[in-house]
């Protein structure tokens, strides 16, 4: 049912939905790698109204390289930032 | 931001009477409306409030004592606290501990809000909950590092952990060189809130001994 599985490069969809989401403006856009597969959730921007959730999605951590986010990270290339996001999120690249 | 504390048009600042307010009309509306009862709300905030950092370190030390359950947490949180007693409530999120070690330095946040593991920890300390955290972290975690205090070999990775849906992240701190003679007891002292959230290490074992 998961389309992405671990290590599979994707990128964030932008967009800025006037409704509930849970996907921050800072990773939108950017390009990750699927670190792993969480399992699969009721859609929160249903939830958020009162909504089924459904379709459930399923939801990966993502990590970064912080250089992916800022270019002008302070850090070591290697510092990476992980964060959660669900599937209709995810682009391919 | 505004000279009156009002960034991004949200944030009421220290205007507690504000909240307040805020919180019980929301409260009202949730009873009126048949979402949940008084008790409901009253059963949740007791069943938050009876935990606390104590029990998120008392987990973590039998980890360091105990190998095989540290692999036991690591690959399923919720049945390894069981074990040791700790039933999470169903409604609360799911729970994953991430490890500290000589390589990997892991930090918890909430950007978007304050998601923080309350079903072990209790309620998250103002800061974790503060814009200022919130922002700094993702975008300098190093500096928020040294800020608390703790000091990191460039050649550990630090992986920033941002708790946006619907998982929340207890770190698991290295043990403390100095630390394999101790009681687990003696070592929960060690693993303090911060420790857990990972913007410090675990104390030293001079710390405890020494009061």
């Amino acid at each position: 049912m998961a389309k992405y599985q671990r290590g599979d490069r994707v990128r964030i969809r932008v967009g800025v939905p006037p409704t509930h989401f849970r996907t921050p403006e800072y990773v939108q856009g950017k390009r990750g790698r699927v670190e792993t597969l969480c399992g699969v959730f009721p859609n929160p921007e249903s939830l958020a109204y009162g909504g089924d959730g459904l379709p459930a999605q399923p939801l990966y951590t993502i990590e970064f390289s912080q250089t992916e986010l800022w270019a002008n990270y302070k850090g070591p290339t290697t510092d990476t930032l992980l964060i959660d996001i669900y599937e209709h999120w995810l682009e391919n690249i | 931001m505004a000279e009156n504390g009002h960034e991004n048009g949200h944030g009421h600042g220290d205007n507690a009477e504000y909240y307040s307010l805020k919180a019980e009309a929301i409260q009202a509306l949730l009873i009126e409306k048949g979402v949940c009862t008084l008790d409901d709300i009253l059963t949740m905030a007791d069943r938050i409030d009876s935990r606390s950092p104590e029990d998120g370190a008392k987990v973590l030390a039998h980890a360091w004592v105990d190998p095989e359950y540290k692999q036991r947490l690591l690959a399923d949180a919720e049945s390894a606290l069981l074990e040791l007693g700790y039933d999470l409530p169903e409604t609360a999120p799911k729970l994953t501990v991430l490890e500290n070690t000589d390589d990997v330095h892991n930090m918890a946040v909430c950007t978007l809000c304050s998601c923080y593991p309350r079903a072990i920890l209790g309620r998250p300390p103002a800061w974790y909950k503060g814009l200022a955290y919130r922002s700094k972290v993702v975008v300098d975690p190093r500096g928020v590092l040294q800020e608390f205090g703790t000091e990191l070999d460039a050649a550990v990775q630090v992986r920033v952990i941002d708790s946006s849906a619907d998982f929340r992240y207890l770190i698991l701190p290295k043990r403390p060189a100095g630390t394999e003679g101790m009681s687990e007891e003696d070592l929960a002292k060690l693993i303090t809130q911060e420790s857990m959230i990972g913007v410090a290490q675990a104390l030293s074992p001079d710390s405890v001994t020494a009061s």
